[in-house]
């Protein structure tokens, strides 16, 4: 996949991750796995960078002994998601107009 | 390599990093090498999935503005311990006193050399006034009792060249009057821009 593509997606990603509950690095790394590749090296220049766009926050909690990080989505990264869907939308014809078998003029 | 191999040397890679950013780096992946442990992964095998050091650290360093990279450059990496506080308190006789003996220096070096165009110029003003007698004098000859046309001749020759090594002195001093100018305007960017940069760093 194009790498601006793939960089973008990931972003809206790792939101979709975190939309509905609380997650850590790695839970959110399983979590997208099956759809997109994902490394921890990708990860984390993603969450940083969507913390300082506040569209998450970080908080620390105990886990095992020791700190774990878990990310929780804040009204603006859900916003970029649903902004998403409708640029996605936008796209999806663009699409349709790409793959369409004729396209010639309908008057014609 | 173990985890706490892979993150010493991860530190050492994101060496230039302000400290905040070094060490939200490395506690997320020594998180990450923890839970893949918890998932039954050996250390080894943890930490060869996080990938080399090269490139994450180069990848995180990437990510970061370079306002950030910069300031983390300027910024000492810590703030001053207590001894070397009472040192530079205890030492302020000997080092207070050095350093008002060099911006003394400094400055009856900068006098000195305003002093020297000054001097210059004098001399400028003295061929002036030499080419001046000389013609003036060769003008009153036929007037005086005494004179000749030879002394007159002379007179006159002596005071063209001091007229000429006049304008010609005047304009070297001018030049490096000019000089003196650019350099003092230099000098105090200089002194301004150091000046302002100790300020970052408190």
């Amino acid at each position: 996949m194009d790498i601006q593509l793939k960089r973008g997606l990931l972003d809206i990603c790792v939101l979709a991750a975190i939309k509905n509950e609380d997650s850590y690095g790695y839970n959110i790394i399983k979590k997208i796995k099956p759809y997109v590749e994902i490394s921890e090296s990708t990860l984390y220049p993603i969450l940083r960078r969507l913390e300082s766009a506040q569209m998450l926050t970080v908080k620390s909690v105990e886990h095992n002994g020791r700190l774990r990080k878990y990310y929780s989505i804040t009204p603006l990264g859900t916003e970029r998601i649903e902004e998403f869907k409708s640029e996605w939308q936008e796209i999806m014809s663009v699409y349709r107009f790409i793959t369409k078998e004729d396209n010639s003029d309908e008057q014609e | 390599m173990n985890k706490s191999d892979f993150l010493s040397e991860l530190r050492r890679g994101l060496g230039c990093l302000p400290e905040e950013d070094i060490e939200k780096s490395v506690d997320f992946y020594a998180e990450m090498i923890d839970d893949k442990m918890e998932e039954g992964l050996t250390e080894e095998e943890a930490v060869a999935e996080a990938g080399s050091v090269d490139e994450i650290s180069a990848q995180i360093i990437a990510e970061i503005p370079l306002t950030r990279l910069v300031k983390a450059r300027v910024k000492p990496k810590r703030a001053l311990k207590a001894w070397e506080i009472v040192l530079i308190a205890a030492g302020s006789p000997i080092w207070l006193s050095l350093l008002v003996a060099a911006a003394v220096t400094v400055v009856s070096v900068y006098a000195s050399l305003w002093a020297v165009i000054v001097s210059l110029y004098a001399v400028v003003l003295s061929f002036g006034a030499g080419g001046l007698a000389g013609i003036v004098g060769a003008a009153a000859c036929p007037f005086l009792s005494n004179g000749n046309a030879a002394a007159a001749v002379m007179s006159l020759g002596a005071g063209l060249i001091c007229a000429g090594l006049a304008v010609l002195s005047y304009l070297g001093c001018f030049e490096i009057t000019k000089g003196m100018i650019v350099l003092t305007k230099k000098a105090l960017c200089a002194l301004r821009s150091a000046v302002i940069g100790k300020e970052e760093r408190k």
